[in-house]
């Protein structure tokens, strides 16, 4: 661990913004977005307002406590839970009705135990009237490029954890959506598969070039994969801080060792209110 | 190894259950043979054996009676015990008008309710059937909203992300989740509509084992009240494990390596 000096700040190698794959311009812009719930005797506003945009071909992070409303934003940036107030935007429309521009791995895999995980894989592709031999193709592709080609035609309880949520992951992937959602997608797993799996999402945004919003509440994840983290407070969250990530790609060990991996996190840290001075 | 090599092999497993049910048989011969008991009060196994080859006819034709009123009772439970829950699981009002009412057909007895549905169905078969469905259907609606209400939050949202159908959600992910619930309430449907079918044949008939029963009450044979019994036992166990193997074979991911089921 390298020691942080006091004063240090981000690494400024590079004064542009984020560094995206292809045309700029947001792909999403969440405005104002609220989520109260109506309870019987007082609501409690549970989330926002939030406001920020996603570039194309970005890795957003967002962090938080336990809470804040992350998921629930991230589940109305996908169009299937309404916001109280504010809109989502995607490309310049409203967001409802774009959920096969979006792909989605949730916390746990969700996959359906009947199926094999080539036709778990395929499921988008089956409901959107897909289906086809190209589709299979992709399908099988994609399950080789996560290192599952041997197990498609297996079903998931035979595979583990990690593997099942690699499954997931080219379930997400398969009907080429614009935007790659993730909700805390390795939170379940455990330390040692949760960082293969970091470098195998960052291999697949890089290969596909995908929008990815990556919602998580690991620190150094956020700031290991990302571009840039939304960094959002307790209930009701806001985005209390934006930070670009200003790190070389691909990122590897030498992110993890560079000076300013630690500085964002400690400035992820106090954000969060969870920095202390130890007393000097 | 297949989910129903593992079913045969748990059967193989059951040897201790054969062994004991064989001494039990032994001692109750024993204690009829030197007992102070009556022939006509407990009949030995050997006579009740005898009763029942010496008289293959009236068995497989009274047999046949009682498990037609089953296996329809069972089917009508099944399918209606299933689409009453999608209509529950789905509609709201039907949940709040159907199902307090479905729980009154639970609390009272069954059997109180028999001898209405033979005033009103007649002397056939019908009242048998009515009462096996009305005891067997409530286990299949209640598993099969369990199992339609028990697909994951996430996968719901997922389908919804995807702009899936109403159609498409069910046929695709709600109904194979619910499918092992459906068939684990099958399993117990198919028992209670045997109880069903002969408390129907009590209430009264010319036919059937539960007749067979009766009828050998009140002529003092009990070797044919307890053959009855014997062939009851069968045709139960019998159904009992033809449910089970549809299950081992619908639904194998219910199932782990062993033939144990993963969700009970």
């Amino acid at each position: 661990m390298s020691d942080t000096s006091a004063g240090t700040t981000v690494d400024g190698r590079s004064g542009g913004p984020t560094a995206g794959p292809s045309s700029p311009g947001p792909v999403l812009e969440i405005e104002s977005v609220q989520r109260t719930f109506v309870g019987k005797r007082r609501s409690v506003n549970a989330l926002g307002p939030v406001t920020f945009s996603v570039d194309e071909g970005t890795f957003v992070s967002i962090v938080g406590p336990s809470g804040c409303g992350k998921s629930t934003l991230l589940k109305i940036m996908y169009g299937v839970v309404p916001a109280t107030d504010g809109t989502v935007r995607y490309r310049g429309r409203d967001v409802r009705g774009h959920g096969s521009d979006f792909g989605m791995v949730f916390q746990a895999p969700v996959l359906l135990p009947w199926r094999s995980n080539l036709k778990n894989v395929m499921l988008p592709l089956e409901v959107l009237k897909r289906s086809n031999a190209a589709g299979e193709a992709r399908a099988r592709e994609l399950l080789d490029m996560v290192g599952l080609a041997d197990f498609a035609d297996h079903r998931p309880s035979e595979l583990s954890g990690g593997m099942q949520q690699r499954v997931a992951i080219c379930r997400a992937l398969v009907h080429d959506p614009d935007v790659l959602l993730l909700d805390e997608p390795f939170g379940a797993l455990d330390a040692m598969t949760r960082e293969q799996l970091n470098d195998d999402l960052l291999t697949i945004w890089s290969e596909t070039g995908k929008t990815v919003v990556f919602v998580t509440h690991d620190i150094s994840e956020a700031v290991y994969l990302s571009d840039r983290v939304l960094v959002m407070s307790a209930r009701p969250g806001t985005v209390r801080d934006d930070i670009a990530i200003d790190q070389q790609r691909p990122r590897g060990l030498e992110t993890r060792r560079h000076p300013a991996f630690e500085d964002y996190g400690i400035r992820i840290r106090t954000e969060l209110g969870l920095a202390h001075d130890a007393g000097h | 190894m297949t989910a129903a090599g593992g079913a045969l092999r748990r059967l193989g497993s059951k040897w201790k259950a054969f062994v004991f049910l064989a001494l039990l048989i032994l001692a109750w011969e024993g204690y009829t043979e030197w007992g102070h008991t009556q022939r006509f009060v407990l009949p030995p196994p050997t006579s009740v054996w005898s009763y029942l080859i010496h008289n293959p006819g009236l068995f497989w034709h009274h047999s046949l009676i009682t498990l037609r009123e089953v296996l329809t009772a069972f089917v009508i439970s099944v399918s209606l015990g299933v689409v009453l829950a999608g209509l529950i699981e789905r509609f709201k009002v039907v949940e709040e008008t159907l199902l307090p009412l479905l729980v009154v057909t639970q609390v009272v007895p069954t059997i109180a309710i028999a001898p209405l549905l033979v005033l009103l169905l007649g002397f056939g078969s019908a009242p048998k059937i009515a009462v096996a469905v009305l005891i067997s259907f409530f286990p299949i609606v209640i598993n099969t909203f369990t199992g339609l209400r028990s697909v994951d939050e996430d996968l719901v949202l997922l389908s919804k992300g995807l702009g899936a159908g109403r159609l498409q959600y069910l046929w695709k992910i709600a109904l194979p989740t619910a499918l092992p619930y459906i068939l684990a309430g099958a399993r117990l449907a198919i028992t209670l509509s045997i109880i069903g079918a002969v408390i129907g044949e009590f209430v009264v008939s010319n036919a059937g084992l539960g007749f067979l029963i009766l009828q050998g009450s009140a002529q003092l044979t009990p070797e044919q009240m307890v053959a009855a019994l014997v062939v009851l036992a069968i045709i139960g166990i019998l159904l009992f494990n033809a449910v089970r193997l549809i299950e081992y074979f619908a639904t194998p991911w219910a199932f782990d390596r062993q033939g144990r089921p993963r969700y009970e």
